[in-house]
């Protein structure tokens, strides 16, 4: 899958986020997108999600170029799976509801199929039994895994994963990380944003550093982590892999 | 201080030391008894014609179910309005925005007393509407409907971003990201507050007397004149009231309990 950013410029007020970037990924499984917080890592990422669309420039999946208008971004997303970092579900559903709606609503399912597919992600995402539970009853882990399996049970040709683990208990986290290393196994396109430096070295093929406007420095993941070219890429490794 | 906690430590309800079946109790017979003799000392002169008052008792029932059917009728005539105000004052097109600002500002700006006296003696007049009592579910329905969009605005508004992100995430269109995510959770914050509005519009409805409705104080003021009987007209007019307001009230606390257990 290609990924790539031909003079974006994303700007809050004066503050330019992303300014004339560009930037070009080739990867096979899992693109890994890390960086400081406030970076714009999910600005960037809710470019390719279609959620937003540049100020400036395009951006552009697989060589087509994403389109700006509300009625085709939504199209767009119709063939993505995005999972934030906080609370994504919907309170007011239980788990098995949660994703059961975009499939008859979105996707035009059938209610039966629709429960019946439903379950069987839970399933995967060892959430059998919690299905009828709502999200205020689950622990952080079982959300996100509820959140994950909501974004792929259309069977989107691509998943973007903003932090996932980041509101989550270590144990939580690791659950987490066991499902997204398993859906990368299994074949399913990802673009993650994470902070688990451990995670994004032996998941993605392709990492980028987001930073100070743009990406600062991109590459395959095991040249990237073990030889940074950037200064700024190396001491940022460096802060976070201290303890 | 000692003796005083002591020896009427029975009828005190504090945080560590709870009260009591025996304080509540007794709490409770004493009051009723005490409130009862004050009140027959003072009154029971007045009070001597029930028997006049009862001959009136299919009036009462008239304008009681009066009363309950005109409210009725402004809950979901006022909802409807509430609802579609709180929609429109979101509406990205400014007229319709600013209608909705102009109308819950300027209703809830103004006592209900001036809503009724300028809705039926000028427009309605003015219009040439006859029907008394649909006009006063108009105008009863105009004012609770500006206070019940506030709810629903507010209820809308306590919908975070994350909620919005997420439907659109998932590809849902607007209309069905307020049909299907918003306005749910909405409801399930609002039922309690327009529960609560129920009440208010149960006691609202009183000021329709002055419009000649014949609700339930209509009646109440008819029978008073026929008799004479202050007490007799007045008493059973308060206990019809509260016989409506209590359960609500009741029920808007239930309500509110459950969503807050809830979430
Ligand atoms: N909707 C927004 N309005 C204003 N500023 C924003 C908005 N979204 C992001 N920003 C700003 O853009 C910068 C990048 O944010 P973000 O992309 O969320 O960074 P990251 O995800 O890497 O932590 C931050 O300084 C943030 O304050
Ligand atoms: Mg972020």
């Amino acid at each position: 899958m290609r990924v790539s950013l031909d003079g974006v410029v994303k700007a809050f007020g004066p503050q330019r986020v992303l300014d004339r970037v560009v930037w070009e990924a080739d990867f096979e499984h899992a693109l890994a997108l890390i960086g400081p917080s406030g970076g714009g890592k999910s600005t960037l990422m809710r470019l390719l999600a279609g959620l937003d669309t540049p100020d400036e420039g395009r951006v552009m999946v697989d060589g087509k170029a994403l389109p700006v208008d509300e009625g085709a971004l939504r199209a767009y997303r119709r063939g993505t799976g995005i999972v934030f970092q906080s609370f994504n579900l919907f309170p007011h559903l239980s788990a098995l509801e949660n994703v059961i709606l975009p499939l008859v609503h979105v996707h035009g399912m059938g209610r039966r199929e629709a429960e019946g597919v439903a379950a069987s992600f839970l399933e995967r995402f060892r959430l059998a039994g919690h299905g009828h539970k709502q999200p205020a009853l689950l622990s952080g882990g079982q959300r996100q895994r509820v959140a994950i399996a909501r974004a792929l049970a259309h069977s989107p040709g691509l998943l973007l994963l903003d932090e996932p683990t980041s509101a989550l208990d270590p144990e939580m986290t690791s659950e987490v990380l066991d499902v997204i290393a398993e859906l990368r196994d299994s074949g399913q396109r990802i673009v993650l944003v994470t902070h688990e430096m451990g995670f994004a070295r032996h998941t993605a093929d392709v990492v980028a550093f987001v930073d100070g406007g743009g990406i600062l420095e991109s590459g395959a993941a095991a040249e990237f982590f073990g030889n940074p070219k950037k200064p700024e890429t190396a001491r940022f490794l460096e802060k976070i892999l201290k303890y | 201080m000692a003796t005083a906690s002591t020896s009427f430590g029975v009828f005190f309800d504090r945080p560590g030391r709870p009260a009591g079946l025996l304080g509540r109790g007794l709490s409770l017979a004493l009051l009723v008894a005490g409130y009862s003799l004050l009140c027959w000392l003072a009154f029971s002169k007045s009070i001597q014609n029930w028997e006049g008052v009862l001959d009136y008792r299919v009036t009462f029932w008239n304008g009681w179910m009066n009363t309950i059917r005109i409210s009725a009728a402004a809950l979901v005539l006022s909802t409807l309005i509430g609802m579609v105000t709180a929609l429109a004052r979101r509406s990205p097109f400014l007229p319709l925005r600013y209608t909705a600002v102009a109308y819950v500002e300027t209703v809830r700006g103004l006592p209900l007393v001036v809503l009724v006296l300028f809705g039926f003696y000028g427009v309605a007049n003015a219009l040439g509407w006859q029907d008394r009592v649909a006009v006063g579910i108009g105008i009863l329905s105009l004012f609770s409907g500006a206070y019940i969009a506030e709810m629903i605005r507010a209820g809308i508004d306590s919908v975070g971003r994350s909620q919005w992100d997420s439907a659109r995430a998932i590809g849902l269109g607007t209309v069905q990201t307020y049909r299907l995510v918003v306005l749910p959770q909405v409801a399930r914050q609002t039922l309690p507050p327009l529960a609560g509005q129920f009440s208010s519009i149960i006691k609202d409805s009183s000021l329709l007397y002055i419009i000649g409705i014949p609700e339930l104080t209509f009646a109440a003021n008819q029978v008073n004149s026929a008799t004479y009987s202050t007490f007799e007209s007045f008493v059973p007019l308060g206990v019809c009231y509260l016989a409506l307001t209590l359960p609500v009230s009741l029920l808007s606390k239930w309500l509110e309990r459950r969503t807050r257990y809830e979430t």
